[in-house]
This record gives structure tokens, C-alpha cells and sequence, in this order.
């Protein structure tokens, strides 16, 4: 076995083992190094990974040598590539440009214990992104979601701790929920292994604990990724956040719920339920809709700018939940396709957001008036991120609108309801961005002063760096659509 | 008799609904972490029951001793984990009521709203 066998493993070990390192550091930027360090190592090893997948494929793992399905293995597929790639990039995004903001944020005695939590939020995100094991997935999911608790919760802001708190409850239900479903299906198969448990279910296909099972999974999972009417967590959480912990957790956290949503529903139920694929449009559709609508529409009401990208993400969710629940080939891909653009330009937005309050000291929209004179770099890469957001040629955003355009075009009898109702959340998301670029722009600053402050050059060229990552995705999207083509064959394992 | 055989995936229902409830009408926080904590422990049983054969005894298997039933082991070490996962979100819930408590002057759900709702 050489090196490169072991990289799932190392994938999430990296991050894991080097949390207690970073809080034997004493010294805050000591901590930062090394919390950097180790995630632009794992970023490294994400892209071994995919350039494995896209090769030869990557073997499995067996820990311990345990071989499956008695042992927990580790796979890694083009969407479990596509979630490491994400997952490592938005941390290092969060980190490399979020160091100023987090030195304000966070006390300097307590910077190795944030970072600490940071790099095991990490680990357990890559390490639901890797394993094949239905139990190892729950762990996993905890330990990230309990050191992301801690990333949110060390906001600035009071209100961070009530936010936090919600998150707690409502996280804690999903993840409980997802074990219940867990649970019925160890009960009726005696496996934990995704593919193990896809071939089992057959033999007991259409007993009623596996329809229970497929209820309480899909809800759990619905509620971590705060699929409409269950984001109610989200825009607080987001908001009050520091502000490097929101590029982190809004490119990465929910999409990760996601990913287990779909491997669930379509690596293991799928092939298995009669009709399941039916009531899983049933459900997840009408709701995905109305998050896209409604989400859109409460965004262009907020007066905090974290806040209106907060609902936007709710939005976007909902752009992924609908390609993911039509159910279809094409459906699929724009789903996966659109965790990374969304991904892509919500971690480029964020991180100019971080750059706004860094030298305006504020989130609210009135007195980030004007700013768009004052810092013309950090708001021109905003501008670019925000149009990916919407969907405008040339930018990432539109590659994924163009394959859910297609996607939701092949539902028969209600293509165009669908494509209206697309295109009408990108118009309101138009008016949502147009609200704060027009102040930014024209609007006159609270105390009127109109001179330049931009953030230190290393910041915006990071922001520039990653603005200019949304336009190279648009014009040369071959790599997410590989690495989705290459996830929606296994995920349907070649069903449809 | 099969109300009787089904009594702990009764107990089980009655426990998460019962942990459920008190999540969502208690305003007290300290209140719904251990809520939090029921709802979580109904799942711990759910989990053992399952794993219980008829007549089945602790999975060690003894020199010159056969042929003996043994109670599925997997899913007790499942739960082993999942009590640890479940002692680290009370405590952690418990530590941000703490914080909250310093903030805020209150545990009460309700008032904090208020409170977030002035400033």
C-alpha cells in the first residue's frame, strides 16, 4: 500500500490530530499558522483526492484493516471529492483572509482553543465527506456541529449565544432524528455500510420500518441543511458569527447535510423503495419552491448585510433541495453543481463582508453607506460574487442556473411553472443585491467622510483571488461538472 | 401479549414525545437541555432493546462452553459512542446557558427574545 491509498484516512486525520497541537500553543498568531497551515495541507490532500477520482478512481479504505461491510470503510466518489474540495477550500478561505477580523474577534488567551475548534469542525466536515459507514457519518456530524456551536458562539455580539443556543437545540434534534432512521434500518438489514445496506434493503423492501427510517433520515437531514420551513436556525446563527467563522461555515456546513441527503435518498433508497422517488419530489419540491420565493423576498427587507446573504443562502439551499428532488439525472447534477458555485460565491461575498466591518466596524447596510467609493477593490469583488450569485453569464452562478434551467425543463407538464419561478428569485435576488450595491455606491456615509480605507493588500488579494475564481468557473466549468458526472453515477448506480 | 413484547419500543415513543414536548413549551433553557437530554436517551433505548435477543447473554465467548445465544453487541457500542456525543452537547448546551445567564441576567427563553428584540 503506498501513500496514496491512505489519503481518506489522512484527509481526516490532518485536522483531527493537529486540534490539540494548536492549543498547546500559547500565542494567538502562532495558533493561526498552524490552523492555516493544516487546512491548506488538507486543501492539498483534497485535490490528491480529486485528481484520484478523476483518474483511476480512489480505493477503498478499510480501517484498521477491518474489511467492509464489517469494518468502517472510507469512500471517496466525485461528490465526495467535490464536498472535500469545498469543505478544505472555504476553511482556508475563512482562515487566510479572516486573520484581522479574527484577532479583533477573538482574545488573543483564547485563540488557540477557537482555532483548535476550528481545525475539528474541519476534520468532522471531511470526514462525513469521506466515510461510508451510516453510524461513523452521525459521529462525525456531531463532532463537527458541536465545535461549530463553539466557532459561532465566540461572536462578538450577545445575541451570538441566543443564536447559538437555537442552533444547539434544533441541530441536536436533527442529528438524534438521523439516528432514529439510522436505527430502523440496523434493525431490518444488520448494516451500517451504504453500499451493504443498498443491496440488504432489497430483501425487505416496503416494510414499515424502513419507510419510517426514510422519514426520520430525510427530516434530520432537512433540519442540519435548514431546508425551508426548517432554516429557522440559519440567519441568526450566520449573522452574529464572527465574521471569518461565516465564510467557513455559509460555503460548507449545510451543504454537507446535503451531501448525506443525497447519498441517502439516492445511494441507498432509491434503487430500493417503490414509488420513493415520487414522494421524495412530493415533499421536497413544494418546499424548496417556497423557500425560494419566500427566502428571496425576506433578503430584500433585512437591514443588516449579513443577515440579507443569511437568507439568500436559505434561498440558494432551496435552488439545490429542488434540482436534488427532481429526481432525474440532469436534476442531480445541477444540484451538486450548484454546491459548489453557491459555495464559490457565497464564501467570495462573506469575505467581503468581513472586509467591510474590518474597517467599518459594522454590519448595518446604513452605515456601510458610501462604502463602495471608499473601499472600490473589496465592492468591485463583491459586485463580481454577487453577479455569480445571481446567475449572469460568464460567472459560475450561471452554469449551475443554465443545468437546473434544463433540469426543471424535463419535468413533464411543469417545466415553464418551475423555470418562472427560477427566474422570478433571481429578479428578486437582483433587487436583494441592487438594495446594498446601490448604497454602497451613492448612498452618503454616516459621518460623511468619502475617503479611501481600503483592508491591507495580502486581504484583498485573497477577496480578488477568490472573485476572479467565480468568473474562471464560469467560462471553464470542466472540473465541478467531472467531478458531478462522476457523483451522479454512483449515487444512481447506473439506475436511470 | 404483543402489547406486552413491544413494551420498551413503547416506552421508547413515549420517552422522545415527551422530550420533544418539553423542547418546544418549556421557556426555561436549563429546562429544555434536559429535555434535550431525554429526547436523546429514548434513542439510547431504543438502540439497546433492539440489539436483545431471547435468551441471550454478554457476547463473550468461553473455553469449552457451545452452541450459546449471545445479544447482538454492535449496537450497545454504538450507543457507548452516542452517550459520549450526547454528554458533550449537554455540556456544552449547559456551558452557553452559563454564558447566556452572564449576558442576559435571565434563563428564560422568553425574555431573552425581548431582549434581542430591543436592542
Amino acid at each position: 500500500m503506498n501513500l496514496v491509498d491512505h489519503l481518506p484516512a489522512l484527509q481526516v486525520a490532518l485536522p483531527l490530530l493537529t486540534a490539540p497541537l494548536v492549543i498547546l500553543l500559547r500565542n494567538g498568531f502562532l495558533a493561526w499558522m498552524a490552523a492555516l497551515a493544516a487546512s491548506l495541507a488538507s486543501f492539498g490532500l483534497a485535490i490528491l483526492l480529486t485528481q484520484g477520482v478523476l483518474g483511476d478512481g480512489v480505493p477503498e479504505y478499510a480501517i484498521g484493516g477491518w474489511q467492509p461491510p464489517f469494518g468502517i470503510s472510507l469512500n471517496v466518489d466525485g461528490l465526495g471529492a467535490l464536498m472535500l474540495l469545498l469543505v478544505t477550500g472555504a476553511s482556508s478561505l475563512g482562515l487566510a483572509g479572516g486573520r484581522l477580523s479574527l484577532r479583533r474577534d477573538i482574545d488573543n488567551r483564547r485563540a488557540p482553543m477557537f482555532y483548535g475548534a476550528w481545525l475539528i469542525a474541519l476534520a468532522g466536515l471531511c470526514g462525513i465527506a469521506v466515510s461510508g459507514d451510516a453510524f461513523n457519518v452521525f459521529v462525525f456530524m456531531e463532532i463537527s456541529s458541536l465545535a461549530t456551536y463553539i466557532l459561532i458562539a465566540a461572536g462578538r455580539d450577545r445575541r451570538a449565544l441566543s443564536a447559538v443556543f437555537k442552533y444547539l437545540i434544533i441541530g441536536t434534534i436533527g442529528a438524534t432524528f438521523y439516528l432514529i432512521g439510522v436505527g430502523f434500518i440496523y434493525m431490518m438489514t444488520g448494516t451500517l455500510n451504504f453500499a451493504d445496506m443498498a443491496l440488504r434493503l432489497g430483501e425487505v423492501i416496503e416494510t414499515r420500518p424502513i419507510i419510517i427510517a426514510a422519514g426520520f433520515i430525510t427530516i434530520g437531514l432537512a433540519l442540519k441543511a435548514a431546508i425551508f420551513p426548517l432554516h429557522i436556525w440559519l440567519p441568526r446563527a450566520y449573522t452574529y458569527a464572527p465574521n471569518a467563522v461565516t465564510v467557513f461555515i455559509a460555503a460548507c456546513s449545510t451543504k454537507v447535510s446535503i451531501y448525506v441527503l443525497l447519498r441517502f435518498n439516492y445511494g441507498v433508497f432509491h434503487g430500493n423503495l417503490l414509488g420513493h422517488s415520487d414522494l421524495f419530489s412530493v415533499f421536497i419540491v413544494p418546499l424548496a419552491l417556497s423557500g425560494i420565493l419566500l427566502a428571496s423576498a425576506i433578503a430584500i427587507y433585512q437591514g443588516n448585510i449579513k443577515k440579507l446573504l443569511a437568507f439568500s443562502s436559505v434561498a440558494q439551499i432551496g435552488y439545490i433541495a429542488l434540482a436534488a428532488g427532481l429526481a432525474t439525472q440532469a436534476g442531480l447534477m445541477a444540484a451538486q453543481l450548484h454546491m459548489f458555485n453557491h459555495a464559490l460565491a457565497k464564501g467570495t461575498l462573506f469575505l467581503c463582508v468581513t472586509a467591510f466591518v474590518l474597517t467599518s466596524r459594522s454590519a448595518n447596510m446604513d452605515k456601510l453607506a458610501g462604502i463602495g467609493r471608499r473601499m472600490p477593490w473589496t465592492m468591485g469583488a463583491f459586485v463580481i460574487a454577487g453577479l455569480s450569485l445571481i446567475g449572469v453569464p460568464g460567472t459560475a452562478g450561471f452554469i449551475s442556473k443554465w443545468y437546473l434551467v434544463v433540469a426543471v425543463m424535463e419535468v413533464p407538464g411543469w417545466g415553464i411553472p418551475l423555470v418562472v419561478a427560477i427566474v422570478a428569485s433571481s429578479l428578486l435576488a437582483v433587487v436583494y443585491l441592487w438594495k446594498f450595491v446601490e448604497k454602497a455606491y451613492y448612498g452618503t456615509p454616516p459621518d460623511g467622510d468619502v475617503s479611501a480605507m481600503e483592508v491591507p493588500l495580502p486581504l484583498r488579494a485573497l477577496i480578488w483571488f477568490a472573485a476572479l475564481a467565480n468568473i474562471y468557473f464560469g467560462l471553464a466549468p470542466q472540473l465541478p461538472i467531472a467531478l458531478a458526472e462522476s457523483g451522479t453515477g454512483t449515487l444512481l448506480g447506473g439506475l436511470l | 401479549m404483543k402489547l406486552l413484547g413491544l413494551f420498551n419500543y413503547w416506552v421508547f415513543a413515549v420517552l422522545l414525545m415527551i422530550g420533544l414536548y418539553a423542547l418546544i413549551s418549556k421557556q426555561n433553557l436549563v429546562k429544555k437541555i434536559m429535555a434535550l437530554a431525554i429526547f436523546q436517551s429514548a434513542v439510547f433505548l431504543f438502540f439497546i432493546t433492539m440489539s436483545r435477543v431471547d435468551g441471550g447473554t454478554a457476547p463473550i465467548i468461553q473455553a469449552g462452553v457451545s452452541g450459546q445465544i449471545f445479544s447482538n453487541p454492535l449496537p450497545q457500542v454504538l450507543i457507548l459512542t452516542a452517550i459520549v456525543v450526547g454528554i458533550s452537547t449537554t455540556a456544552l448546551g449547559l456551558a452557553i446557558v452559563v454564558r447566556l445567564n452572564e449576558e442576559y441576567g435571565t434563563v428564560e427563553d422568553n425574555e431573552i427574545l425581548a431582549m434581542d428584540r430591543e436592542s
